[in-house]
Parts: C-alpha cells; structure tokens; sequence
C-alpha cells in the first residue's frame, strides 16, 4: 500500500504470460481470503445449530439480534440494541487511541531512521524487529507481569518515590490499550521509514533557502510527501486493533469485551451461535471497507487536484 | 482462549531409536496442565504407541473445534460431567462394547452409572473435584464459607476478585448464591440472577480460567473462583489462601476421557482408557493435578499431602456439591443472553 508504484507493464515480453504469471496470487487471494470472507456471509443468513453448527435454512436473526433489543426473553417490543454498540464504540476508540500513539511515537522514530547513514539503518531496523521474534501471546503475558499490581513497573515508581501505593494497571483499559499501541508499533514505523527513506532531503534545504521556519517545512512539503506512507501506517494499526482479542483478554481481564473477544466468544464460548459470530465479522467488515473506500476516494480526488 | 493448541508429540524416542517397530499413533484432545509427561513417556513405552496430546481451555472450546471439523482427527477427548452428555446426545461420542474395556470393573461404583453416561457406554471416570473459590487469608480473615465473597463481596475484597470464564460453572455457582434452582425458566429469577451477576462484575478485577492460579500466587486477586485442585496447586506454591465450602453450596465435576466417533486409531484409544484405570497410573494424575480418581484402590498411592490436602477433605459442616445441569435450548439460550449482557 505504502508508495507502490503503479507498474506501467510495458515490458511487453511478459504480455503473453500475464495471465499465467498472475494465476497463482489470484488463486490464493480467492482460496484463502474471498472463499472464507463468502462463507462467512453465508453463514451469517443461516439458522443457529444448537450448541454451535449451523443449520442450512436461511435466517436474519443473527442481524435482528444485532441491531434490535427485544428484552431478555424476546417479547419486548424492539428498540435499539446498544450492547453490540457499546462493544463497537469500545474497540473503535481503543483502535483510534492506538493508532494515534503509535503515529506520534513512529513517526520520530521512522524519521530517525531514515536519516542515519545508510549502512547502519539495516541495523536499526534490525533493532526494531527483534521483539517480534517472540510470539505475540508471549509478549501479551509478559506485559502483564510488569504492569502487575506488584509487578516491577509498580516496585520501580514506588522505589524511586513517585508513588506511595501501586497504581492499579492490570485488567484496566489503560493495559489494553498499552497492549494494542506495544503490539503494532512496528507496523506505523516500517511504513513511514519506507516512505521517508525516499524523500528527497534536497526540498528541506530548499524551503530553508526560502526562509520557511521548520514547522512549514514539516507541515507543507514532508507530510505531504509521506503521506502515504503514514496512511498505510494507520491503517495497518487500526484494522487489527479493531479486532484485537488478547490485549482485551489478557490484559483487560476479558471484563469488557471488544469486537474480536465477541466474535470469539460465539465461536469458541458457550454460546455456540456461529451465525451471529458470522454476522459480527460481517459488519465489523462492511466499516473496515467504507473507512477503506472513504479514504480511496478521498485519495483520488487529491491526486486529481 | 490463550494455551490454545499446544501440540505436544511424545514420540517414544527410545524404541524407534531401538529400532522396535512403532505400535501406531494415539491422538489426544485434553484439558491444559492436566497430565503429568511422565505418564503418556510410559504409556508409549509401554506399549509402543507413539502419542500426540492438543490441549483446550474449556469444555465449549473442544466441543466447537470438534464441531468445527476436528472429529475424526482425535482418539479420545476428556470432557466434563454435561458436556459428555451434549456430545453423546450430539452423536460425537462412540460406544464402547461390553467387555472391551479390560479394566472396567476398575470403576468405582458411585461413578459406574452416571446420569450423563449410564452404564459408563462412551466414557470412563478421568478425575473429580469441586469448584468453589480460594481467599487470600493475609487480605481477609474473616468467615469466607459463603458465596458472598463473590458475588456480595466485603469491602476489603472488592476490585481484587478472579473469577472463572466459564458461562455453565459461573453462571450455577450464582444460582446456588440466589437459592434458585439451575436451567430456570422463570422471569423473575433469571432477571435476578442478570442482575446479581451484573451487580458483582463491578467489584471483579477479571474473568481468567487458564490464569486462575497464577493471579492467586502473583497476588493479583484475593479472591479467585477456582477448581479445587489448581486451588491446592496455588497453596503449594505459596499463595496464603485457603479454599472455601460455602454454605450456599457449590459446584462438582467430573471429566471422563470419552471414546471420539471416527476416531482413528480406536483400539490404542480402548489401551489408553484400559491404562488410565490402572489404579497406579491414575494416581499418578491426581498426585499431579491434585484432584480424586474414581478409580478403586487409588488412595494407598496418593502422596501424604494430597491426601490431608484440605481442598480434597470438606470439613463435615459442608454442604453436598452441585452438579451443573445441562438446559435445553431454549433455556439455554436465555442463559446466554444473560452471559453476553455481563461481557458488553
């Protein structure tokens, strides 16, 4: 996504074979992603099997259930559900809250990188991949033994007096949201240093021979450059913290669940409703796609201008 | 939920590198840290069955990675009281014949004609054990026998209460808490019980099964709703709590390795069941998990701690455990209801 240039295709050499060549990521693309995504639209118009399963007689409960309250036992006149809502908004914001930090920390970050001489960036970059050696569920519990109540982020405020009692961080939104901007950090920087690397550092000293002050220069002639590296950046950490489940799990304390805890739930949980859980993923995607479309457009008209 | 798949292969290294020939594979789908290694290395030596082990959290998780198309992959599987008795009447479960089973007469008769398996056709007894909960007793000294140290909780206790992420176990220890009966149908009792649980979420720091112990020792909760023996596993390794009987009662189980349908290698399954009614060998599980066999002459084996432990003795003034009843779907579904409420 980030600054891929539209290939022109004119070697004409491979015209032929274009197709053939083309033939394995589209097969893939279909197999693995659109066949899912297709199955589970089915399934989210289909009779819930008691105990989990679906039975093949077309429904529109699950999406009833969705937006309409009926009361506990279903005989209430309906009005708006709110408790899905709720759960949207909740992993909405902690997924926005995430992408904005993880941007205000990537950003420097990327910039620092991509202005180091080029043969320690690898380095650099290297740094910045190590923690992603280890899986995710590891650092996700990890984190949890240093923000415990008596955990060493709590020992070291105490011990260099900061605080008298330890902060309660643990099972908090606060450590969820720790969670979300620690576990996608890496995909706002790798983005923007991609985009910053080819930036043309000659237009800084221009603006400067212009007498433009810094912030000008940032806010005028490198933002808009990177720009799309930064959008990518932001994409990549909003989509999956929208469907975030072990932050919420393990460092929320799976209290308050969040669209992916949800999903979850009705596919691994007691409830066993599979269409429901099939219908959730479905409107969680219709959002991800309008935000994606909005922003398409939005592109393209500024790239007209 | 997190220990999701851990696949362990308990290759029997020793004969294959013997060059003995391999007696066949045996495919188990288990519960976490509920088998002691040690166990399935001798069965393989034993027998020369090579073993492969997958674990779950919860008896929900296994029912719908079955459903979801694992059967026919998995020899044998070790679910709870209700949940054998969902997955026979689901038609997941094969039958074992009369006879087959060398063993059988192994069984203790209390758990030989069960209601969720009569006459032991699919399943044989695995472990048992109570769910209750555990208190931190340097948090808290006072009277903890009731189920108010969940669900109305001191002041000195709230905001530091675990409790398990499980619908069917948490969901009947609240029912027990109101005095109403399980799989109720009725209005007025199902919104109190709504209520009740909504009301105690409040003072609860998390929902965490797998972790249950952990938060005990690391002091993390003060209160953790818990099986009986991960509650003596917390003790041991060093969390001051001591395990309540509440008054109010309290739930039991069983979990019961069950004979998959289509299993693949059906008679090194029928070995491995025959195995694990070897008094020796399934004491050596409630020696690990601390939790009771139903299997006769078990208890000369036991180690002296398991057997004065006091989350396997409940004190004569306790009252008789809880079974947790299976509903039927429409019950059912308002029990969900009630569940997803609590997690909005």
């Amino acid at each position: 996504m980030a600054g891929l240039v539209p290939s022109s295709g004119k070697s004409a050499a491979f015209a032929p074979a274009r197709i053939w060549l083309m033939l394995p990521s589209w097969a893939s693309i279909g197999f693995f992603l659109l066949l899912p995504v297709l199955l589970m639209l089915v399934y989210s118009f289909l009779t819930k099997e008691f105990r989990g399963g679906v039975v093949w007689e077309f429904s529109l409960s699950s999406y009833d259930r969705f937006f309409l309250d009926r009361g506990l036992f279903g005989d209430e006149p309906p009005q708006i559900e709110w408790t899905y809502i709720a759960i949207f908004w909740r992993s909405a914001w902690q997924a926005g809250l995430a992408t904005i930090l993880c941007l205000i920390v990537g950003f420097p970050t990327a910039w620092f990188i991509a202005t180091r001489p080029s043969h320690t960036r690898s380095l650099w970059l290297f740094l910045i991949t190590i923690p992603y050696w280890v899986n995710l569920l590891i650092r996700t519990v990890s984190m949890k033994f240093l923000i415990r109540d008596n955990g060493p982020l709590n020992e070291w405020l105490m011990a260099i007096g900061l605080i008298d009692a330890p902060i309660t961080m643990i099972n908090t939104n606060f450590a969820v949201q720790l969670g979300l901007f620690y576990s996608y950090l890496p995909f706002m920087v790798l983005p923007i240093y991609a985009a910053v690397e080819r930036y043309n550092f000659a237009l800084n000293e221009a603006a400067a021979d212009l007498y433009a002050p810094k912030w000008r220069v940032l806010w005028l002639i490198v933002l808009p450059v990177v720009r799309p590296g930064v959008i990518a950046g932001c994409i990549l950490v909003f989509v999956p913290s929208l469907g975030a489940f072990l932050a919420p799990d393990l460092l929320g304390g799976a209290k308050n669940w969040m669209i992916g805890s949800l999903i979850e739930d009705q596919f691994k949980g007691a409830a066993g409703n599979w269409p429901f859980g099939a219908a959730v993923a479905m409107v969680l995607l219709s959002i991800v796609l309008v935000v994606l479309f909005i922003y398409a457009r939005s592109h393209a008209r500024a790239s007209e201008q | 939920m997190t220990f999701g798949r851990l696949t362990t292969t308990v290759a029997a290294l020793t004969f294959c590198a013997g060059g003995a020939l391999a007696e066949g594979k045996l495919s188990i789908y288990h519960w976490f840290e509920y088998i002691p290694q040690e166990l399935l290395d001798r069965f393989s030596e034993e027998t020369g069955i090579e073993v492969t082990m997958d674990t779950y959290d919860s008896n929900e998780a296994m029912l719908a990675s079955l459903k979801g198309g694992t059967l026919g992959s998995y020899d044998v599987a070790v679910p709870g009281d209700y949940m054998v008795q969902i997955m026979r009447d689901e038609g997941m479960l094969d039958t074992i014949a009369e006879g087959e089973l060398i063993n059988k007469a192994n069984i203790e008769e209390q758990w030989l004609n069960v209601d969720f398996d009569p006459g032991r056709m699919h399943s044989i007894p695995y472990q048992w054990g109570s769910t209750s909960f555990a208190v931190n007793r340097e948090v808290y000294a006072e009277d903890i026998d009731t189920t108010d140290m969940i669900f109305n909780p001191p002041d000195a206790l709230k905001g530091k209460i675990n409790v398990l992420d499980t619908q069917g176990e948490l969901l009947a220890l609240a029912s027990l808490h109101l005095g109403i009966p399980q799989c109720s149908a009725d209005r007025e009792q199902l919104k109190k019980l709504s209520e009740t649980v909504n009301a105690a979420k409040a003072h609860w720091a998390s929902f965490n099964s797998d972790g249950a112990k952990d938060v005990l020792v690391s002091g993390d909760a003060a209160v953790g709703m818990i099986w009986n023996g991960f509650g003596a596993k917390a003790r041991v390794e060093g969390a001051p709590i001591e395990y309540a009987y509440p008054k109010e009662g309290y739930v039991v189980w069983m979990d019961n390795v069950v004979l998959l349908k289509d299993a693949p290698n059906r008679d090194n399954a029928i070995k491995f069941m025959d195995f694990l009614l070897e008094p020796e060998n399934i004491a050596e599980v409630s020696n690990f998990a601390q939790y009771t066999a139903g299997v006769k002459g078990v208890t000369p084996l036991l180690t002296d701690d398991l057997k004065s432990s006091p989350e396997q003795n409940p004190p004569a003034s306790a009252p008789a455990g809880t079974f947790v009843k299976v509903c039927d779907q429409e019950t059912q579904a308002l029990y969900d209801a009630i569940w997803t409420r609590l997690k909005k």
